[in-house]
């Protein structure tokens, strides 16, 4: 692993593990270091390797919200804002806990794109009045309560 | 309860105390009332959908109650829902309420 312009360069066996625990974090290091073809303590240390550099950022686990009974609203919610204002409203949006999601897209106009939960759709609609709208540079908001998802994966890297 | 005095229901109001006009849930027009006098105007600017949206909810009375803090206007927005109004119609019936009681308040100033 080397620092490239500041990006961190991978070698093939950092992206084989990557992959690997992409497909499923709770294997062992002996369980990924017998289908790679290498030690479990060469695994651990790749391993620890990436987590100290961050290109490991977390480990989590993945909820069916609704086996459980917690049956969120989602939605996906577009913030067209002032230019001069959209990186402070998209920080004061990435800080609230109803948020998971806030990236930027610059098409034709620029736009804050966010994914939003909450209990029901009045607790959403309350969080967008009370606390996206009077946000200081917000002009409009549409957004788009998702009723059904089709497939939803994390993307599994590949070795380029 | 004391009735606010006309210079505190007309009075202009944070940010955070505005109306917002949205036409459904989550769908922000860009339109906002930071006072009465605002409101009134917005009422003949907003889109129809917006006015059905928030009347039907009850927000209007909601925030004319909590936030101008007039039981009046309160009292009158409540009583033109019994006519059930729609499109512009209701546009009307809000606006004549609304402005009456804006000229009232400011008279009285």
């Amino acid at each position: 692993m080397k620092l490239k312009n500041q990006a961190i360069s991978l070698d093939s066996l950092d992206w084989k593990i990557l992959k690997a625990l992409q497909e499923n974090s709770k294997q062992t290091y002996s369980q990924v270091g017998r289908k790679l073809g290498v030690a479990h303590s060469t695994v651990y240390d790749r391993i620890r390797k990436m987590e100290k550099n961050g290109v490991i950022k977390k480990w989590t686990i993945d909820i069916d919200h609704k086996k459980i009974g917690m049956n969120y609203v989602t939605a996906r919610m577009t913030v067209y804002t002032d230019p001069k204002e959209s990186e402070n409203v998209a920080k004061a949006l990435s800080e609230a806990k109803e948020v998971l999601e806030v990236s930027m897209s610059l098409s034709e106009e620029l736009l804050i794109i966010v994914k939003v939960v909450a209990r029901d759709q009045d607790e959403l609609h309350s969080f967008i009045a009370k606390k996206v709208a009077p946000l200081q540079g917000v002009l409009r908001i549409r957004t788009s309560i998702i009723t059904k998802k089709i497939k939803e994966e994390k993307i599994i890297i590949e070795k380029k | 309860m004391t009735p606010s005095s006309p210079a505190r229901i007309l009075r202009t109001l944070s940010r955070e105390n505005a109306f917002y006009f949205f036409t459904s849930v989550g769908n922000y027009t860009g339109h906002r009332a930071m006072s009465l006098e605002e409101f009134a105007t917005k009422i003949r600017e907003v889109p129809t959908a917006s006015l059905e949206f928030h009347f039907y909810r009850g927000d209007f009375e909601k925030w004319t109650a909590e936030v101008l803090e007039d039981s009046e206007l309160t009292k009158r927005i409540r009583a033109v829902k019994l006519l059930e109004p729609a499109g512009n119609n209701l546009r009307d019936q809000l606006d004549f309420t609304v402005s009456k009681r804006l000229e009232e308040l400011k008279s009285t100033e």
